[in-house]
């Protein structure tokens, strides 16, 4: 229906290769433009396996929940304390939380489930802004409150040491993979680039195309034909005597489960857990880069949550210095005028530049990034159906 | 230099297998595989420049306080680097600074956000460490951000210089051997105040707390409650109120008739503008109470933030860290530099981390090296003058400066815009001081000083 | 007692504020099914209309302070005060209330600009692209409010005449403790004669039928040959300017700073939604409800029996009213179920 109608399991296939590579590359290719370093590369692949788990949700059943960040949240604080509790092992932290948050998932959504439309996204999120509250202020024993809950030398750690290494007494903590420090960073030189490859980065970047593999299974499943169902005409479905409920129900889950582990992921790489991870600014950015990348599409949260992570991190940091050391080719009486001009819509004025995309992207790209390159490339090449575009675009 | 940190950990030799122990298991933060042999600490500048980390709220309600923050960085890199007047370069002493940079090499410097949220400012501080190159971070606007990226700064091996952080734990409970802060804390307000309200208030009074519900409230609370209650006052209830909460009149009309004759507003920011402008709507300033004027502290003040309040803060007590109005030399210096480059007098929070970037930079110079564990040998139990608040001490113990604290008062009648507060008394540094152990700095572990490589 | 009829003052008036933005939200809600994330937005410009008016009244001639020699510092001396003296001081004083005389023209303006500019192209679109849009516009609105005048709050007082408090205790011959600042007791007025007139407005008029019609029944409307489309453009102008009269009159209450509408975004929704999708007297009840709960659930006798009680306490009430009415207190079906 939307990315791609009924592709062979070739192409399938050699998608996924695609994607694999990309991925497994992304330290390379970003490098130009600033956006190769372990820390970002690991959040472009944490946020787009989060979005990835949330368009299972929204993209196919069309229920937006806006308390996914919960889920989020509850992965993250779950991580961290089965380092506390376990060792620095990651991979009882990843089981863990999804076990965690596919339990809190599900009975948030049984309740939330109850209802549609706008009352489901006000239910989710009041219960994600619970949440949020409670583990910022009575609920600071278990989440350390506004300081985030962190890893400490007096932590128990039972398993260190048994299944795992461990770092000597009194050095910092990090999660260590069988021996692989998540931290670890070699460092390269390939065709000229600095490149730094980082075992976090890689640890996560597994569990991205793991991510995508199982949305894409879902998407192409009778059960993801069955949730698309409930997107397009849920009444319907009823009558016909099915009931939608354990479907949608499997669909929050799973997209839980996914927020979950992507928080678990953000432990990883970085043992604190925080409580604004919870907050509604949170499950709206998750909301944001699904829309921005092409709700429904399969690549398109994915590069949302590119989009809007590096705006955060690279276009913040521009300032007037930066400005002058790009646009030096420009002369001098120009490069006044235009760095001025320019620096409103970086540095602080960032968030101003995200307002404008997301304004000029919905405008002008009805359905998100994907659908928008395809219908341009559908005029462009001539063929294809301008009507099924807009019709899409109605819908 | 610790080489402790080259050896491979006990357990990691017996399980990760002598093959992996060397190359991979070797437990840094950010070490740099291959190349780990050629630099003897984190991000070393090699060519004839150094960058430093500015990471400061450029969104969010910070955000005007970061900007000021991120002007007197700017400032402090022109100084640095020999241009301009070099403001407070000209009277802190003892001072190896000698306007060619640090060691010699060109100061430049990279911009974050941190958004006031922990994670924002963790992912800017990670950026500056792994893309830019950066040897220190400084800089934040609330405590939870400032202690989330002193810890990281200590777990990847480089300084950081906090801002403007209040809260007891930033030098307390989870104070870092990489970390230092020169901004005064919760208990020192509490200390510096307590005689000033004694001699204007009395000793028989009854205090209410408001308080906003987080590590910072909690602490400064603590702090302001104890040295009160020392006086000889009571305190009559403390509530907590959720952060950002906008209406505070569900919080203050118990004040009302709790026979309190005194309230403390533990808010900042926002908060306290909100809170602050409520309380003196319901009157509680006209009010009389067991035949004495109501009162209202604010044991926190910024100037930024009081403007937001008007009228309101005109004779409130509370404490500042600094204020431009002070004439002893270093602060008339930097005031003289920072007004004529742009127009305005600076913020306490400008001046701390202006001071923050200097006596980092003459760490640098009097250990000749960026190395943290030396820059930190150097910053402990280091003694200056001339940086605006009289004779200071980085305490070792603590990495806390102890300095002279002001207790200022909103001015009744003031002569220009940024003619808010009034500086009533400067409390001398020996009376704020406290010992490292103190019970509300108790339980945290500075650790070793960490290199990072 | 004295407590919880000061608490109950406290709730009734953040109701008040609650249900002004709500009102305006649930119109746009009900007649155009468009979800306006820019609402909070329009509740901000509002507030600096009430800024801007203060800024005009006070225009000042600067004089210098020459004992300070680093900066320009000045004490501002404002030309209505050199010109009419006392009277020009009051007038100042009452900038706040003087400033709706501003607020409805601009807010109007606004609204239509909005409304003909972008949403009027996004009616048929899905409800995640009205929310990214609104949403990318709120936040471009904020950051341009930002450039302008600053990320602090602003002073905005109210007139010297209503910055004490009412006497309301001996008023009805209770407690001599209850008293309660004029300016909310104007505020809760103010917002339920808005409130009245606006319920007038969609009762008596033609209009108004036409629009409540358009509520329940679109596409009916739109068969009948009215130009259903004109209407919706005067709506959307009417919801902006009742979200701007919120926002300007709350300024004595909340400093105004370029945040406050995201502030209150979230919280106008779940407002909206309590009372029911499209229903206006739903918008009303949940907004008072919610408010007067809040204040309750603040009060430490509560907060004793359940800690973080009132951090939670409008959550709480729209999970559990949700599940106990599927469509909110007054919802009407099908709005927005989709």
């Amino acid at each position: 229906m939307k990315l791609i109608s009924q592709p062979g399991p070739k192409t399938d296939f050699s998608m996924l290769l695609l994607f694999t590579i990309v991925v497994l590359t992304m330290p390379i290719w970003l490098a130009p433009i600033g956006a190769g370093y372990p820390d970002l590369v690991q959040k472009f692949a944490i946020y787009g396996l989060f979005a990835t788990g949330f368009n299972i949700l929204f993209g196919l059943t069309g229920y937006l929940s806006f308390g996914h960040a919960a889920f989020l949240g509850v992965g993250s604080y779950t991580a961290v304390w089965s380092f506390k509790l376990l060792g620095m092992n990651p991979v009882p932290a990843v089981l863990l939380a999804i076990v965690t948050s596919a339990i809190f998932a599900l009975l948030i959504g049984y309740i939330s489930l109850r209802r549609t439309g706008i009352y489901f996204s006000i239910l989710t999120l009041a219960f994600a802004q619970m949440c949020y509250q409670l583990a910022y202020s009575v609920l600071t024993p278990i989440t350390n409150g506004e300081t985030g809950l962190r890893v400490l030398q007096s932590d128990p750690r039972i398993l260190d040491g048994v299944i795992t290494s461990q770092t000597e007494d009194g050095g910092p903590l990090i999660t260590n993979f069988f021996g692989i420090d998540m931290t670890k960073t070699w460092e390269t030189n390939i065709f000229g680039i600095d490149v730094q490859l980082n075992a976090g980065f890689y640890f996560c970047a597994f569990f991205l195309i793991l991510g995508s593999y199982i949305a894409m299974r879902i998407f192409r499943s009778p059960f993801g034909m069955m949730l698309r169902g409930v997107k397009t005409n849920q009444n319907r479905m009823n009558y016909t005597g099915v009931n939608t409920r354990p479907y949608t129900l499997a669909a929050f889950v799973i997209s839980g489960a996914y927020a979950g582990l992507a928080g678990a992921l953000l432990c990883v790489t970085d043992p604190l857990a925080g409580a604004e991870r919870m907050f509604w600014t949170a499950s709206g950015e998750v909301v944001l880069m699904v829309i921005l990348g092409g709700a429904g599409t399969l690549m398109g949260p994915m590069l949302g949550a590119g989009i809007i992570k590096y705006f955060e991190n690279i276009l913040s940091a521009f300032n007037k210095s930066t400005l002058e050391g790009m646009l030096g080719f420009l002369p001098e009486n120009m490069l006044d005028g235009t760095i001025s001009v320019l620096s409103l819509f970086v540095g602080e004025g960032w968030h101003l530049t995200l307002g404008l995309l997301f304004m000029v992207v919905v405008i002008f790209l009805p359905g998100g990034l994907v659908e928008g390159a395809k219908s341009i490339l559908l005029k462009l090449t001539g063929g294809g159906s301008k009507k099924s575009a807009s019709a899409q675009a109605a819908e | 230099m610790s080489d402790s940190k080259f050896t491979v950990g006990r357990r990691g030799v017996i399980k990760g297998g002598a093959a992996l122990g060397a190359g991979l298991a070797a437990p840094t933060f950010f070490s740099r595989g291959a190349f780990a042999d050629d630099h003897s600490y984190l991000n070393e500048p090699k060519g004839d420049t150094v960058t430093l980390g500015f990471n400061v709220p450029q969104t969010g309600a910070y955000a005007d306080e970061g900007a000021d923050e991120l002007r007197a960085y700017k400032l402090a890199v022109k100084h640095l680097n020999g241009e301009g007047d070099g403001g407070m370069m000209n009277t802190f002493k003892p001072s190896m600074l000698k306007g060619n940079g640090i060691l010699g090499k060109k100061v430049e410097y990279v911009t974050g956000d941190t958004q006031t949220k922990s994670d924002a400012a963790r992912a800017s501080a990670k950026r500056m460490i792994e893309k830019d190159g950066a040897v220190m971070i400084t800089g934040g606007s609330s405590s939870g951000v400032a202690i989330a990226v002193q810890s990281l700064c200590q777990e990847a091996g480089v300084i950081f210089m906090a801002g403007l952080t209040h809260s007891n734990d930033t030098t307390g409970k989870d104070k870092r051997a990489n970390g230092f802060r020169h901004f005064f804390n919760g208990y020192m307000s509490a200390a510096a105040l307590a005689p000033v309200l004694k001699n204007s208030y009395g000793t028989d009074r009854n205090a209410y707390h408001l308080t906003a519900d987080y590590t910072w409230g909690w602490t400064q609370e603590e702090s302001i409650a104890a040295s009160t209650e020392e006086m000889g006052w009571n305190t009559v209830k403390k509530v907590r109120t959720p952060l950002g909460a906008g209406d505070f009149s569900q919080y203050i009309t118990p004040v009302l008739e709790s026979g309190a004759d005194t309230l403390v507003l533990n808010h900042y920011g926002k908060d306290m503008v909100n809170s602050l402008t409520q309380a003196v709507q319901f009157g509680l300033r006209d009010k009389q109470v067991n035949g004495k004027d109501f009162t209202i502290i604010v044991p926190l003040y910024s100037r930024l933030m009081a403007q937001g309040a008007g009228e309101n803060v005109k004779g409130i007590f509370g404490s500042t860290n600094w204020h431009w109005s002070l004439s002893d030399e270093g602060s008339q210096a930097f005031v003289k530099s920072f007004g004529q480059e742009y127009g305005f007098p600076p913020s306490q929070a400008a001046h701390t981390c202006y001071v923050q970037t200097l006596l980092y930079a003459n760490a640098c110079e009097m250990a000749g090296t960026f190395a943290p564990c030396g820059v930190i040998d150097a910053l402990e139990d280091f003694e200056f003058d001339g940086l605006g608040n009289g004779k200071t001490l980085y305490r070792g113990a603590d990495h806390q400066c102890f300095k002279d604290v002001l207790v200022v008062k909103g001015k009744e009648n003031p002569s220009s815009q940024f003619d808010i507060l009034e500086v009533v008394e400067v409390t001398p540094a020996a009376q704020v001081t406290y010992s490292p152990d103190h019970s509300m700095f108790a339980g945290g572990e500075l650790g070793s000083c960490n290199n990072g490589a | 007692m004295d407590a919880l009829i000061l608490q109950m003052m406290n709730g009734l008036d953040k109701g008040a504020a609650y249900a002004l933005i709500a009102l305006g939200l649930t119109l746009i809600f009900g007649t155009l099914g468009v979800v306006n994330f820019a609402h909070g937005a329009l509740f901000m410009m509002g507030a600096f209309c009430a800024v801007v008016m203060q800024k005009i009244l006070t225009l000042s001639v600067k004089v210098k302070d020459e004992s300070i020699t680093f900066f320009d510092a000045y004490k501002e001396v404002p030309y209505l005060e050199t010109w009419y003296g006392e009277t020009g001081s009051i007038i100042i004083d009452w900038a706040v209330p003087l400033s709706i005389l501003l607020t409805i023209p601009v807010m109007m303006l606004v609204g239509y600009i909005m409304e003909r500019g972008l949403i009027q192209y996004f009616y048929k679109r899905p409800h995640a692209e009205q929310i990214l849009v609104t949403f990318g516009l709120a936040i471009v609105i904020q950051e341009l409010i930002k450039s302008m005048f600053g990320a602090n709050p602003i002073p905005t007082p109210a007139p010297e005449m209503f910055s004490g408090t009412a006497p309301i205790g001996s008023w009805f011959g209770l407690s001599e403790n209850i008293v309660y600042p004029w300016w909310r007791i104007i505020y809760l007025i103010f917002s339920l004669t808005i409130i009245g007139m606006c319920f007038a407005f969609l009762r008596f008029t033609t209009f108004g039928m036409v629009v409540r019609a358009g509520m329940n029944d679109r596409e009916t409307v739109g068969l009948l040959g009215i130009n259903i489309e004109k209407r919706f453009t005067i709506v959307f102008a009417l919801a902006a300017v009742v979200a701007g009269l919120a926002g300007a009159m709350y300024t004595p209450i909340l400093s105004p700073d370029y945040h406050m509408g995201m502030d209150f975004l979230v919280l106008s929704f779940v407002v909206v939604v309590v009372g029911g999708m499209g229903s206006l007297p739903g918008a009303v009840a949940a907004g008072f409800l919610l408010g007067i709960l809040q204040s309750a659930a603040s009060m430490t006798e509560v907060k004793e029996i359940i800690p973080g009680i009132d951090q939670i306490i409008i959550y709480l009430v729209a999970v559990v009213i949700l599940l106990a009415r599927p469509r909110g207190l007054f919802g009407l079906k099908g709005v927005m179920e989709d």
